[in-house]
């Protein structure tokens, strides 16, 4: 055959090895950039904070392995047992932001001239910097001018350091943090109350339900996703609770009302700290801490989307 | 050290006196190049003081090319870790003391002891070459100093027919009166801790001497020991008669500062920083004075703080030569003289032949460093003890005064600490 032997000028064109993937790749090449930086700034410091935490290293000599050492000084160790309980308190009480916030919003959630003002008004508190927060509850706390002294003055109580008092400090920092995420979660549930079915309310009304009961069995059923949200930010709010501590009372009076960031902060980076391995290794327990939590709301996330 | 000291504070007050016509720096040569300069001086009167200072010396050698860069103070003490090690500027601002131990270690701060060596350096600058010195070489130099005592309404002193005490049992004689006047004594405000660190230095000094303090500092004695706790009554017994203000824990000491302004409160142990707040603040100088920290075990000598600020070279620097100059040049009589008057740092100068200004506390913190701190000069607690022992240890102070009763249980804390730190 004399054909075979003249080039064939129509070859089949072989795809290019993209376009012969193209539907398995494309997504990568989107997430690439993403997934870049989430290893380098996020997932690859963990390890890293997971590996310095078997270290003694003071930032500028030389790193010396001392194996599980900084942990089982941890478990000894007073100011990090005060911080974790601290920890557990923020995270028990900051909840109070959800019936606070669904409180207001129902109170809110009404036509009167003005609402919008009123609304905004509320939610104000969660506009301004933490450190403003801190600022004014410090002021309203103080014991020398607070206005906190003056009006428990008025009803006969005797004046109270509350940031200067180990036993109530924490709660005390707890309720200025308390102040902005309820306006948080009050503005979640307003806007969750503007998508609940009026037929429902309806129907409830002429089953008979009323107050409570259509609150409990009508309305928050309908509110579950905007609950959900407020659990979660709430969640993540108190652990992140560091600025709040920072600017009111500096962890003090002496350590008690540290958190493990501030602990973290203090041990690691402040002026008198860089024991780098050691605060890695409060580090550590802190991310373990909001794994749980964190599994937990991937889970929820996860078994909804196969709800649908 | 301390004979040293005592030498030192001799030549001191000698060279003091003999001041009228200190030699200006001979700078023959005039240099050119490179200096870098990092300056923790943020605040505005500090800041403009060493920019007028640098342009100084940059009039003197006008082929030098200066570059300066002014770090907040605060985020300076974290950031001096990183620009050490890599991208060194050529001269940087420090403290003395333990301050510099990190550093020193680590192999970070230059050797300057060829300074020290020459003639001008060693004669005038040998009252602080010990807070310079760590293993028998010097790290830096200093460029400014300051008195600590205690700052007193003297109004309130006079109306009560009070004097300055001397002795602990006149200090406490003198705040019972004012506190049967329905005033406290000294007011104080411990939420940065530190100001507590300031009592028991000089408690500790007064009860113990200055050699036990630099042992306690340096880890040599236990915090369970019977003479610390010696100290811990003395203090006590200022807190059981309810000497200091109330709620302490709750301020900062610049919010400490308004008890005093307005007379609740009559004292306050101090550095001489707070003269400006107080003048600020209203108070004039018939209103306000200073005395030593009195003494409380007899015959002992009285040992002063008197914290540095310093200025070093970073081992990685570029430009030494031009450093060494300027360095020479920031403790040369005459800029000592100028930068430290009251219209620039308002503090004392570091070298002997420097005139101090003609300021009532300046006056009066030259006279005690020079004639009457005898047993030392220390820098102060957070500088003179390692940075870790320094933060475990003022929280227990803070506690301790709050709570006197959990002492026992502070020192044993403490002394754990001291046993992993050393």
């Amino acid at each position: 055959m004399t054909v075979a032997t003249v080039p064939d000028m129509n070859p089949p064109r072989r795809k290019s090895f993209y376009k012969r993937n193209e539907i398995a790749l494309t997504p990568w090449l989107f997430l690439a950039p993403g997934i870049l930086f989430f290893a380098v700034y996020v997932i690859i410091p963990i390890f890293q904070s997971f590996n310095l935490s078997l270290y003694a290293w003071d930032g500028l000599g030389e790193a010396r392995y001392i194996g599980l050492a900084n942990y089982q000084e941890l478990m000894t160790d007073r100011a990090f047992e005060v911080s974790l309980w601290n920890n557990v308190k923020w995270l028990a009480f900051y909840l109070l932001a959800i019936p606070a916030g669904l409180f207001i919003a129902l109170f809110l959630n009404q036509t009167v001239v003005g609402i919008r003002l009123y609304k905004s008004l509320f939610f104000f508190p969660f506009v301004i910097s933490q450190v403003v927060v801190g600022l004014v509850f410090a002021w309203f706390y103080n014991p020398s001018f607070g206005l906190l002294n003056t009006a428990l003055g008025w009803v006969g109580l005797g004046p109270i350091n509350v940031l200067g008092d180990p036993t109530m400090v924490t709660y005390g920092i707890i309720a200025a943090g308390l102040w902005p995420q309820t306006a948080y979660c009050m503005i979640l549930y307003l806007t969750g109350l503007n998508a609940v079915d009026p037929e429902q309310i309806e129907a409830g009304r002429l089953d008979g339900a009323k107050g409570f009961r259509m609150l409990w069995h009508i309305i928050l059923p309908q509110l579950k996703p905007a609950t959900f949200i407020c659990f979660v930010v709430t969640i993540i709010g108190a652990l992140r609770s560091f600025d709040l501590i920072s600017i009111m009372t500096n962890g003090g009076p002496f350590g008690s009302s540290r958190v493990l960031s501030f602990y973290m902060f203090e041990k690691a980076l402040s002026e008198y700290g860089f024991r780098m391995g050691y605060g890695a290794a409060i580090a550590v327990v802190l991310f373990l801490i909001m794994l749980i939590f964190i599994a937990y709301f991937l889970w929820s996330m996860f078994r909804e989307e196969r709800g649908h | 050290m301390h004979s040293m000291l005592k030498a030192s504070i001799a030549a001191l007050a000698t060279t003091a006196v003999l001041a009228g016509g200190a030699p200006a720096e001979g700078h023959g040569e005039k240099l050119s190049g490179d200096l870098k300069i990092f300056l923790d001086t943020s605040n505005p009167a500090p800041r403009a003081t060493m920019e007028d200072m640098i342009a100084r010396f940059s009039e003197m050698h006008p082929d030098l090319t200066i570059e300066t860069t002014v770090i907040d103070r605060e985020a300076y003490k974290t950031q001096i870790r990183n620009f050490l090690t890599a991208n060194s500027p050529d001269v940087a601002t420090w403290y003395a003391a333990n301050r510099m131990t990190p550093y020193v270690s680590a192999g970070l701060f230059e050797d300057v002891s060829d300074l020290w060596m020459e003639e001008d350096i060693a004669t005038n600058l040998a009252s602080t070459k010990g807070a310079m010195t760590i293993d028998g070489k010097q790290w830096g130099v200093p460029y400014t100093y300051y008195q600590w005592g205690i700052y007193y309404r003297e109004d309130i002193f006079n109306e009560l027919g009070l004097e300055e005490p001397t002795t602990w049992e006149q200090e406490k004689a003198n705040c019972q009166v004012i506190l049967d006047s329905g005033r406290k004594c000294y007011t104080i405000g411990s939420k940065f801790l530190w100001t507590a660190g300031g009592w028991f230095d000089y408690l500790n000094m007064r009860t113990n001497g200055f050699d036990f303090h630099m042992e306690l500092a340096r880890g040599e004695v236990p915090w369970t020991d019977d003479r610390v706790r010696a100290t811990f009554a003395n203090w006590r017994e200022l807190i059981d008669m309810g000497a200091f203000i109330d709620n302490h824990q709750s301020y900062s000491w610049q919010e400490a500062l308004p008890f005093m302004v307005r007379g609740e409160a009559t004292a306050y142990l101090m550095g001489n920083f707070s003269v400006a707040q107080f003048r600020e603040a209203g108070l004039t100088d018939d209103q306000l004075d200073f005395y030593q920290f009195p003494a409380i075990t007899e015959g002992l000598e009285l040992a002063e703080n008197a914290p540095t600020d310093t200025f070093h070279i970073p081992a990685n620097a570029t430009n030494k030569d031009n450093a060494r100059a300027f360095l020479r040049f920031v403790v040369s009589a005459d800029n000592q003289t100028l930068i430290n008057n009251g219209e620039n740092l308002g503090q004392l100068p570091v070298n002997a032949s420097s005139s101090v200004d003609d300021d009532e506390f300046l006056n009066q913190g030259f006279e005690m460093l020079s004639s009457n701190s005898p047993g030392g000069v220390a820098q102060f607690f957070d500088r003179d003890f390692p940075a870790e022992m320094a933060a475990e240890a003022m929280q227990g102070l803070q506690e301790f005064m709050v709570f006197p009763d959990n002492l026992d249980d502070i020192l044993n804390r403490l002394e754990s600490v001291r046993q992993r730190v050393y």
